[in-house]
């Protein structure tokens, strides 16, 4: 007989050969998640427009180099911030801004203060965050991440009475299957609690 | 001593045949769950920041991340920029978004977002001027990236 018999190829070095494989993927890859506050810059344009914006529809918040923190010229903590925003943004002490033929209206589903001082409509309310060149970056993501809190919180609660589900739920299942109907509803919930946060030249 | 001796051959030995398939398990998990380390740092690795209201970043292949934080070398003060694999000046982001542009298709563009991965302990005045080279190129996404917590006062508090 010229063929012999197939002799049976020895396994025995296969773990090894896996655990170099193995061994080899652990060192190169890595397995943290990014994740953070996630932010859009306004686009930059060459003509300013002259919009006149009330005082009162201007929630300031100025952090200066020792992370000190002014709310409207208050001396606050951090942990204020949610709560003064939350009330500066929900107030709806006046009208909207007339639009696309809409006439202006009032707030129907704010529950804030109705405080005439304060912001007149949601859609109107800037938070303006001054801070100095020497604050440090934690305080920074700090304060946007109250900021970011507040608009969340106030989202969640309008979520909740309008839809009977949480914001994030919403947001969770448009992630699973992103259906019309979905995006409607979260983009409603966006639009009525807009994010305007604006940032002016730091401090030098 | 025959008798002796066919006792104390009793255990017969682990069968090892099916040790690839486990570690071959064990490999395609961490092939899946893992992505390929991309940078060196040369900075010293910057303490991220906590914050509570944070998202995930979606597709891996659309972010570009900028590092900043100190040097390694406690002598140079200052926030330093790191990029892939070589610290640059403020002026340079441009250049690297552009850089990245080009790897990915144009309808990918839109898509993109930077990932800043600052030290606590930066300042803001870098990251804002990093900022501002971003909106000059119209790079309008961006992340601050943190990780998740809610203990927040240990951003501010050393």
């Amino acid at each position: 007989m010229a063929r012999r018999e197939n002799s049976e190829i020895n396994a025995g070095s296969m773990a090894d050969i896996a655990f170099l494989l193995l061994i080899f993927f652990l060192v190169t890859t890595t397995m943290d998640v990014d994740s953070g506050i996630a932010r859009k810059l306004p686009e930059k344009t060459d003509e300013k427009p002259e919009v006149i914006i009330k005082e009162k529809n201007v929630l300031d918040i100025v952090v200066n180099r020792n992370n000190q923190l002014l709310v409207e010229n208050e001396f606050v903590e951090v942990t204020d911030i949610k709560r003064l925003a939350m009330n500066f943004i929900d107030n709806g002490g006046g009208l909207s801004t007339a639009k696309d033929g809409k006439p202006a209206e009032p707030c129907d589903y704010c529950n804030g203060a109705k405080d005439p001082a304060s912001s007149d409509h949601p859609t109107k309310a800037i938070i303006s965050l001054q801070s100095d060149r020497g604050t440090t970056y934690g305080m920074y993501v700090s304060i946007q991440n109250e900021i970011e809190g507040a608009y969340n919180e106030l989202r969640n609660k309008l979520a909740l009475s309008k839809y009977k589900r949480s914001y994030k739920d919403l947001l969770d299942d448009y992630k699973d299957n992103g259906s019309e109907s979905l995006k409607e509803k979260i983009d409603f919930l966006k639009d009525s609690y807009p994010q305007i946060i604006s940032e002016p030249e730091p401090i030098k | 001593m025959s008798k002796f001796k066919k006792k104390k051959k009793g255990l017969p030995a682990i069968s090892t045949a099916s040790l690839p398939d486990i570690v071959f398990m064990l490999l395609f998990f961490f092939m899946v769950s893992t992505t390929m380390r991309e940078t060196d740092l040369l900075l010293k690795k910057p303490v991220l920041p906590t914050a509570s209201e944070v998202k995930k970043l979606e597709q891996k292949s659309l972010v570009s991340t900028i590092y900043v934080g100190k040097s390694k070398d406690a002598r140079i003060s200052g926030d330093k920029i790191q990029v892939n694999d070589k610290i640059i000046d403020v002026k340079d982001v441009p250049s690297f978004i552009f850089a990245e542009r080009a790897l990915r298709s144009e309808d990918e563009v839109k898509y993109m977002t930077t990932s800043i991965k600052a030290d606590k302990e930066a300042n803001v005045g870098t990251i804002l001027d990093i900022k501002e080279q971003l909106r000059d190129i119209n790079a309008l996404k961006i992340s601050f990236s943190t990780t998740k917590g809610s203990s927040i006062e240990t951003n501010y508090k050393n």
